[in-house]
């Protein structure tokens, strides 16, 4: 019993680094390919095909994907909270790559929000119910 | 104008990534990565309808977020959005049944006020 949660553990842990990744890193990609308007809906599609947007929706595709594997294991109230650490990346990135300015408030919010994840991921069992 | 694509963004994003769980949390869990195993479980997920309605909402969330990255910086967009935590952590007790002990209730709940400093 102990090896079984051992192994969902790990497995979740993998699958999660990937979900945050994948979504940290699209929507940067997306947000340095997207002009300043987009004024038509023909613009929206256009856009796609700008090579940051296209990368950005492929990376974002990948999230979607790595964060159904997870879901078919794990609770969505623990998914949640697991992989809101993207949040503190995404801070990071605008910071760093897009120079945006990000205030203490910001990151005060950031801290609160790694505290809860600890909380979460630390303190319970990626998965309630019994296994099927 | 932001507000307003934060309101469908949410709405879509709550919609697409509850139904997403409850279809993946009754395919059960994925155990073989090959690529030939992925393969077949994506032919069968492709045929599950609550999986093509949450992929729906979750395109209508994603056109509306491009929508709000146009004008609103990153740091902005992504924690704005995170109000979904709220509603899917309610949902996730309540429609998809889950245990939601004291531990995730909190984790939650700080999670939430971490996004309105960031946000507001």
């Amino acid at each position: 019993m102990t090896t079984e949660s051992a192994r969902l553990r790990v497995k979740t842990w993998i699958c999660a680094a990937i979900v945050v990744f994948s979504n940290v890193f699209g929507n940067f990609f997306l947000k340095r390919g997207l002009p300043a308007s987009l004024p038509t809906p023909f613009d929206y599609i256009l856009v796609l095909f700008q090579p940051p947007v296209t990368l950005g929706v492929l990376l974002l595709i990948l999230w979607l994907l790595s964060r159904m594997a997870l879901l078919s294991w794990a609770d969505l109230s623990y998914v949640l909270p697991v992989t809101s650490v993207g949040y503190i990346l995404v801070a990071l990135v605008g910071r760093v790559l897009l120079h945006e300015q990000v205030t203490a408030k910001r990151w005060t919010g950031v801290i609160l929000i790694m505290a809860g994840v600890a909380l979460v991921s630390g303190g319970t069992a990626p998965q309630t119910k019994a296994a099927r | 104008m932001r507000w307003v694509w934060i309101a469908v963004i949410v709405a879509a994003t709550t919609a697409g990534e509850v139904l997403q769980a409850f279809a993946m949390r009754r395919h059960g869990e994925i155990r073989d990565f090959r690529p030939g195993a992925l393969r077949r479980v994506l032919t069968v997920l492709a045929r599950n309808r609550f999986i093509i309605a949450s992929v729906a909402a979750m395109a209508v969330s994603f056109f509306a977020y491009m929508g709000l990255l146009t004008i609103a910086e990153l740091s902005f967009a992504v924690p704005a959005t995170a109000v979904t935590y709220v509603l899917e952590t309610v949902l996730a007790r309540y429609v998809l049944k889950e245990r939601v002990n004291w531990l995730r209730w909190a984790g939650a709940a700080l999670v939430i006020c971490g996004v309105a400093l960031v946000s507001l």
